[in-house]
């Protein structure tokens, strides 16, 4: 069953549709493989029972050849930021340890609908705010790509548990969440696609927001085609979420690998994304690839995006401004942590607040509300909206001579726990979120593919962004390419 | 509480009346005192849901009933603005003459209260659903103005907001209610363009008798869907304007009228003792008749205003496009007559004083009752509307009510009217009839007064006869009237009406006691 769950889900859904494997023995296969490796510290929850339920309900429907969609009892995890009714969504702190929500998110809610079986909820760096996922309550998520009993690297972050979980093989897809590439460096550090959608396409209902303005949920699968498949899933407006987009969403169908040509295709290479810090072999990569994509009849040139650089600062700006919003709900009292304090409510509140958070969160707390005093507004937030802004114009104007740009997704590939500790968050963020975070300003689909490994085998992987709902053109490219590199996955 | 100068202008009414001319304020006894007062009032938007989320908003429910996951900010719950909110809003903005924004935005304002659970209340602070409004209305008070006057007030602003939870403070626990927390609110701003508490009230009367007009707000300011801020400042005629202070929450025209009173009063003393005025917050206690400063509980505040960026922009059609959540066009076209043109048209229409139709609509179920009558019969407009400002009122209040709170059959106060207007009941039978009916009585009026004998005596030989009895029997006043003391007259009529039981055309009796007594 290992070999099944190694797979991908057209295989898996073929098995289950021809009857000659059980959504159960799946699911049981996922959970005891989930349960067996984790000492990868990929998941907060592993829920069992929901789990063990739902597949004997997919069961039912295979019985009666009706089956809801393909993800009809494929395992799934979601990471523990998008709530899950009845099961405990943490944030990975202590002020969710024990918050159990009474509602599903609309994307949680979209799989289910679909015969998708959850597995587990997944470890995150606390409210998703870092890029390693160290800072969790429960502790780091470990890569597996290197990992010996002495040392590893960090999986990434902040979706690193969704990542672990997919790359491993314990499941075939998972949610993760995609403010300023929380989806996409944990998929290029495990050597997964790792798709974040345009800003709207999927609904934030219930994903416990770190800056409204980006977020997105992402998808983190091994291959293109599955990708697909829990997109087209959980795409498409939701009612609950104002900024989702009202068009309707188009079901994306890819050709198959060897119908795909990219022709003409123009492709874009950002001149700003050779920052001084990028790794050689990831640039040698980078190179190479887009070598590949001209000899294969796609144009490819250098394009200038002059704002990049102002990227980091003002997305951290914005960032800790809407954080020091969204926490201020944290206050003890309707739920959450609260502390055992009865003096005065005021007390009460700070109290929680400063037992509940992590020091990156209460930093980010703290200079948020500086930015957003009065006196400071005009010279921090509405700057940061302006240049905001100007990315965007370096985006639109891309647009007028490119259809996608290629670029590294990290500028170095999983970096030891060790040496990767001994950073602030704040420097941990700024390296590491370089290339993806644009994108999100933007609100432009991206994703990243694996490539090959380094000279230390761990994975390479480049990233590829369009315009606005360019989904389906992103994806096919990237299917080229995976065709082309042939991955080889390390699922165990 | 009057200053010296006030007795001295007071005592000299030359003085008095000059010092009322030279300045504009309205501020009573305190001539040598210009007060400035602005209003903002909230007023909840009367739909059945919040403003963001699908609970309802029905008072008086069980605590905590109303609330939606997104109301107790339940994390990764969204705003979903309701469509029926921003149509009153554009209702209301309109008939208060303000300019409608066709792109408005909704901001995010930060505290830490326990009854705010998201520590945000998302308000329109800095792009507003409508701007630049102006509103005409007559002030007159009865007792207060012996003419009524007219006056205009600015809007800055009229925007949407939530509201807040509500918080119990016990002795050693503090308990929140929700129900009211995302309640739709349309929270107006006016110019501090008034000059008294008067002022403030009648204004208030006026945006009440508009909102009920639209429906766009129930009104009731005992369940707290209209509140009161006023911001009441003094200085010297052609000085600048003092430093002013807030009374907060005020429930009740009244209250508006009696806590800028006291404030205007209250700040002239700390003036005239020398003090300064301090720029505060002050809370009306509607028993003491007092405003208190809310001092500890108001610190300066940085609300650290930022957009709401779950909610995108806002945006109203203008003009016959169709794009945009609400049409302004259509809405325009569907706004009803507003009290002011009710006013002109009972005047013109129904012959009505300023002053009655001032009253009427005010009194938004005195003034249906005068329209169902007026409508039904041929009645003379200024008889209807006394009969309905003075003896129906009088009775209502008598026995502590409202006219709200009493139907009266429109039709039989038709048929009450159409008696007093013939002449075959008196102004006081009117009253006895109209208490036997609100007492419970189910019969019709002609009824009552058939079976009570109460119709008015008209035949001139009963009339005469009274009349005769009246002077055989006060030969004393009888004298005393020839004498040239006729004063003593009104003691010849009192006794037909008495004698009567009310029931005499007094008018005719007039006539009859003269000529007998010019004939003696």
């Amino acid at each position: 069953m290992d070999k099944v769950l190694n797979s991908n889900i057209k295989t898996a859904f073929h098995l289950l549709n021809e009857g000659k494997i059980a959504a159960t023995d799946l699911i049981k296969a996922s959970l005891e493989k989930a349960q067996r490796l984790n000492k990868y510290n990929a998941f907060v929850t592993i829920t069992n029972n929901e789990a063990k339920k739902q597949s004997e309900e997919s069961v039912s429907r295979y019985d009666t050849k009706k089956p809801r969609s393909q993800l009809d009892g494929i395992p799934v995890a979601i990471k523990d930021n998008f709530c899950t009714c009845g099961i405990r969504t943490t944030c990975g702190s202590e002020m969710l340890r024990n918050f159990t929500p009474t509602y599903n998110s609309t994307v949680y809610e979209r799989l289910r609908n679909s015969g998708a079986v959850l597995i587990g909820k997944t470890n995150l760096d606390q409210f998703a705010m870092g890029s390693g996922t160290v800072d969790s309550i429960f502790g780091p998520t470990k890569n597996h790509w290197g990992f010996t009993e002495e040392q590893f690297h960090i999986s990434g972050g902040s979706s690193g548990g969704s990542a672990v979980a997919v790359a491993t093989g314990m499941c075939f897809a998972a949610i993760g969440s995609d403010t300023g590439g929380s989806t996409r460096n944990p998929a290029s550090y495990c050597g997964l696609v790792g798709l974040k959608p345009t800003y709207g396409l999927v609904s934030r209902h219930g994903l416990i927001p770190l800056v409204n303005s980006m977020d997105v949920p992402g998808i983190l699968t091994r291959y293109v085609d599955d990708c697909v498949s829990v997109l087209n899933t959980v795409a498409g407006f939701d009612p609950k979420d104002s900024t989702s987009l009202t068009k309707p969403y188009k079901s994306i169908k890819l050709p198959s690998a060897n119908k795909l040509s990219i022709k003409n295709l123009k492709v874009g290479i950002p001149d700003e994304y050779h920052c001084e810090h990028l790794n050689s072999e990831i640039l040698q990569t980078w190179n190479e690839i887009a070598t590949f994509l001209h000899e294969n009849g796609a144009t490819v040139k250098p394009v200038s995006m002059p704002h990049t650089e102002y990227s980091i600062v003002c997305y951290s700006i914005l960032n800790q401004c809407e954080v020091a919003s969204n926490m201020a709900r944290y206050d003890g009292v309707e739920f959450g942590f609260r502390a055992k304090e009865n003096s005065s409510t005021e007390k009460l509140f700070a109290t929680s607040r400063s037992l509940g958070f992590n020091e990156v969160v209460r930093n980010r707390i703290l200079t948020g509300n500086y930015f957003l005093l009065t006196r400071n507004y005009d010279k921090y937030f509405n700057k940061a909206l302006k240049v905001r802004r100007l990315i965007l114009q370096d985006f639109d104007n891309v647009w007028e001579q490119v259809q996608v740009l290629l670029t590294p997704t990290t500028l170095t590939t999983a970096p030891l726990y060790k040496d990767f500790a001994q950073k602030t968050n704040r420097e941990q963020c700024a390296l590491q979120d370089y290339c993806t975070q644009p994108a999100n300003m933007a609100g432009i689909p991206a994703v990243t593919i694996p490539v090959k490994l380094s000279s230390n085998g761990m994975p390479i992987s480049l990233q590829l962004m369009g315009r606005n709902l360019s989904e389906p053109m992103l994806l096919a490219v990237a299917k080229f390419i995976e065709n082309a590199v042939q991955f080889k996955h390390k699922t165990i | 509480m009057f200053n010296k100068f006030t007795h001295h202008f007071r005592r000299d009414c030359h003085l008095c009346r000059r010092t009322r001319r030279l300045f504009s304020s309205k501020a009573g006894a305190n001539n040598q005192w210009n007060s400035v007062v602005g209003l903002e009032v909230h007023a909840q938007i009367n739909t059945t849901s919040k403003l963001f989320s699908g609970a309802s908003t029905k008072f008086s429910a069980p605590v905590n009933a109303n609330v939606a996951l997104f109301d107790c900010a339940i994390p990764g719950t969204l705003p979903v603005l309701n469509k029926k909110c921003v149509e009153f809003g554009v209702l209301t903005a309109l008939a208060l003459n303000c300019r409608i924004n066709p792109v408005s935005t909704f901001d995010r304002k930060h505290y830490f209260y326990a009854d705010l659970p998201a520590g945000y209340q998302i308000t329109q602070q800095r792009h507003p659903l409508a701007n630049d409004g102006r509103l005409e209305f007559q002030v007159f008070s009865p007792g207060v103005h012996k003419a009524p006057y007219k006056r205009q007030v600015r809007i800055k602003q009229l925007q949407l907001e939530q509201d807040s939870g509500k918080s119990l403070h016990d002795t050693d626990r503090s308990l929140v209610d929700l129900n009211r927390a995302g309640v739709p609110l349309m929270e107006v701003v006016f110019e501090p363009d008034l000059s008294d508490g008067e002022e403030a009230a009648a204004l208030v009367k006026e945006l009440i008798a508009i909102l009920q007009r639209l429906g766009t707000c129930s009104c009731k300011m005992e369940e707290g869907a209209l509140r009161v801020d006023a911001n009441v400042s003094i200085n010297r005629q052609g000085e600048a304007l003092g430093v002013r202070t807030e009374i907060k929450n005020i429930g009740s025209v009244r209250g508006v009228a009696g806590a800028i009173r006291y404030e205007i009063e209250r700040q002239i003393q700390v003036k005239e003792s020398g003090g300064a005025v301090e720029n505060e917050t002050r809370a009306w206690d509607a028993l003491g008749k007092v405003t208190v400063s809310m001092r500890d509980k108001e610190q300066v505040q940085d609300y650290r205003y930022m957009p709401e960026p779950n909610l995108p922009p806002l945006h109203v059609a203008m003009g016959p496009v169709s794009q945009g959540c609400v049409s302004v066009d259509s809405l325009k076209s569907s706004l009803p007559e507003l009290p002011e043109g009710t006013r002109v048209r009972l005047r013109e229409s129904s012959g009505l004083t300023l002053e009655q139709s001032i009253i009427l609509v005010n009194d938004s179920s005195l003034l249906n009752l005068f329209e169902d009558v007026w409508r039904a019969k041929k009645i003379e407009g200024k008889l209807l509307a006394n009969l309905l400002i003075n003896e129906y009122t009088s009775i209502l209040n008598k026995m502590d009510l409202e006219p709200s709170q009493f139907s009266f059959n429109s039709d039989y106060f038709g048929e009450i009217a159409v008696l007093l207007q013939n002449g075959e009941i008196t102004r006081n039978t009117v009253k006895l009839v109209l208490d036997e009916i609100i007492q419970g009585s189910t019969k019709r009026p002609l009824e009552i007064v058939r079976e009570k004998n109460w119709l008015q005596i008209t035949d001139e030989d009963a009339l005469r006869q009274l009349c005769q009895e009246a002077l055989d029997q006060n030969e004393k006043v009888v004298k005393q009237y020839k004498g040239g003391k006729t004063k003593v007259f009104k003691a010849l009529l009192g006794y037909v009406a008495t004698k009567s039981k009310q029931r005499a055309d007094m008018k005719k009796c007039d006539k009859i006691l003269k000529e007998l007594l010019n004939k003696q």
